[in-house]
């Protein structure tokens, strides 16, 4: 069950490939803690020290294209993003994020009718809601939804196991 | 209605007889390939797992490539947590031999297998007819536990190659022409199948140069029809094809694209994106600080082979720095066999030991602000090979080392 809920947003454009949003030389950091500063700065160096626990992305298409670095969602996760709406992912990418628990959507049209710094409402599974505007999004499959709702697959796998 | 390779690969994966593009089915992967760009963070959950086991030792190979040797104190940790791991697992572990890519062709590939990477470019299996596909490390660890995973099954993009390449133009201006036809999203999540009268004339090192850029396109995989050729790389190598999959007549495919040969000319991708490509001959003013000859996409005998014809004889331009570096210990003694290296080192190139080296912008060959590199490397993004001020141009082995002899970028009938 994805919750509703509201988020200040932060606005990207088509083609934010995994070595924008966490550039090689930051992949040896042995935390992602250590890392989450450096997101996004090879395009806007200060961002990362902007985004607050809860803001979203919305970006263009193709978003997280090129390495199948885990890194690039776990910094986006550990920055407390609430999700990524964007007109198209990679798929190595989608993949890495829901298996990190960070919420993904698909949507072509928010990203023309959105300003950095709105608030947009998700209501899960059913719309975007900015701007007075209303954004269909598809729903989820049932399988990514447990991963999601756990925090990610290691803890999904713990979760059907019984362990916890 | 029949089936693509990648269809087929997956229904013998799930055990099935038929499935189709959008199923979404439970497969079993006949290898995991993992290498210490990511490696220490699958251990680091690994241990973090209840009774954690692993499913089948004799499926994973690790392979440390992208930082060898060790280049700072953190990556000699996260080198020694991933060697440290496989020694008390007895998993197979390379250190410093090749690109992992290379390595997985060289001495585990075979066709109709299904093989996960945990690296973006595991598509190049595609060349020996492999279905191989890129992971994060999550998706590695529960395939390295269960033995097994889930995948949608792709849609199939099918091109039909006609005649052959002109002399001067590369497998390399091939893919990169076809990325730029269809864009770097143009083939998400779908797969890339080759086939068509013009493959007899692709050596398998073009093959996997193709294959392996197909997700610059956003491909989930790219695929060759089996041939002749590939079966005699693999009888030489003294493997066997798991099974050899042809599509079928009546296969259902997305688009069909016939692609003739002849009309590829020597193109670059320009930064700071793959789709971005231009006929070679628009960037002849463009001065560059560095060159590089190697990498999963052209570091092979045949790659070193074109770049030593460009530069024997000739010097690297005064203030450039040419990198070569081979894909693997095979190569590189190949190449020294043959006196390349040899060509290359009198020629003012800086040659360096098989791994990802610049392709990756770590390790070595860094480039610094306002600097240009001009690159045999799978990409060209923002910051890839250095500084997020640093401009990144993608071409083949000819068209590099014809650069490196120029010192702005140059084809080698321009010499």
């Amino acid at each position: 069950m994805i919750k509703d809920f509201t988020a200040r947003l932060w606005k990207l454009g088509d083609d934010i490939d995994t070595d924008i949003i966490i550039p090689t030389e930051y992949l040896a950091f042995p935390t992602v803690e250590e890392m989450k500063g450096y997101a996004f700065s090879p395009l806007r160096p200060e961002l990362a020290g902007m985004i607050r626990p809860g803001d979203c992305i919305v970006a263009g298409r193709n978003f997280g294209c090129g390495s199948s670095r885990e890194q690039a969602p776990e910094v986006l996760k550990a920055l407390g993003i609430s999700c990524i709406v964007a007109g198209s992912f990679a798929r190595i990418f989608f993949r890495n994020a829901i298996n990190n628990g960070l919420l993904l959507i698909e949507n072509a049209d928010l990203h023309d009718a959105v300003q950095e710094g709105d608030v947009i409402s998700v209501r899960a599974n059913e719309y975007i809601e900015a701007n007075g505007m209303r954004f269909g999004i598809a729903s989820l499959p049932e399988n990514l939804v447990e991963i999601l709702d756990a925090g990610g697959l290691v803890k999904a796998m713990r979760h059907r196991n019984g362990v916890e | 209605m029949g089936m693509t390779i990648a269809e087929k690969i997956i229904a013998a994966a799930a055990g099935k007889s038929c499935v189709r593009a959008g199923d979404i089915e439970t497969v079993t992967l006949d290898y995991m390939m993992s290498n210490d760009g990511t490696t220490h963070l699958t251990i680091d959950m690994y241990n973090k797992l209840v009774s954690p086991h692993i499913s089948d030792k004799d499926k994973l190979i690790w392979i440390v490539d992208h930082n060898v040797p060790s280049d700072s104190v953190k990556t000699a940790a996260s080198h020694k947590k991933m060697r440290d791991f496989a020694r008390e697992n007895d998993i197979t572990l390379w250190e410093g031999r090749g690109v992992c890519h290379q390595i997985m062709m060289e001495h585990y590939v075979c066709p109709g297998q299904l093989i996960f990477g945990a690296d973006s470019h595991t598509c190049a299996y595609g060349a020996l007819g492999a279905f191989g596909t890129g992971v994060g490390c999550t998706d590695y660890l529960y395939a390295m536990v269960t033995g097994q995973s889930w995948l949608l099954v792709p849609p199939t993009l099918r091109f039909n190659l006609h005649g052959q390449l002109r002399d001067g133009v590369c497998a390399r201006d091939l893919i990169l022409s076809i990325i730029k036809m269809i864009s770097a999203s143009g083939a998400s999540y779908k797969a890339m199948e080759f086939g068509g009268d013009g493959l007899a004339s692709l050596s398998i090192a073009d093959r996997i140069c193709i294959c392996n850029l197909c997700v610059e396109a956003g491909a989930k995989t790219g695929l060759m029809e089996v041939d002749d050729k590939a079966l005699a790389y693999l009888e030489e190598r003294g493997r066997v094809p798991k099974q050899v999959f042809a599509p079928d007549a009546d296969a259902s495919y997305e688009q069909v694209y016939e692609i003739d040969l002849e009309d590829i000319v020597p193109v670059v991708a320009k930064p700071h994106f793959v789709d971005n490509v231009v006929p070679a001959s628009e960037c002849r003013d463009v001065k560059i600080d560095e060159a590089f000859l190697g990498s999963c996409s052209n570091g092979r005998i045949e790659d070193l082979r074109a770049g030593a014809k460009v530069i024997k004889g000739r010097k690297v331009a005064p203030k450039v720095r040419f990198l070569v570096v081979p894909a693997s210990k095979e190569v590189y003694i190949q190449a020294a066999e043959e006196g390349l290296l040899e060509i290359f080192m009198e020629a003012g190139a800086i040659v360096m030991n098989p791994n990802c080296s610049v392709c990756w912008g770590s390790c070595q060959g860094v480039i610094g602000a306002g600097e240009t590199l001009i690159s045999t490397g799978t990409r060209n993004f923002k910051g890839r090979a250095g500084s997020p001020d640093s401009f990144v141009y993608l071409a083949s082995a000819p068209t590099v080392t014809a650069s490196a002899v120029m010192g702005r970028i140059a084809t080698a009938d321009q010499l």
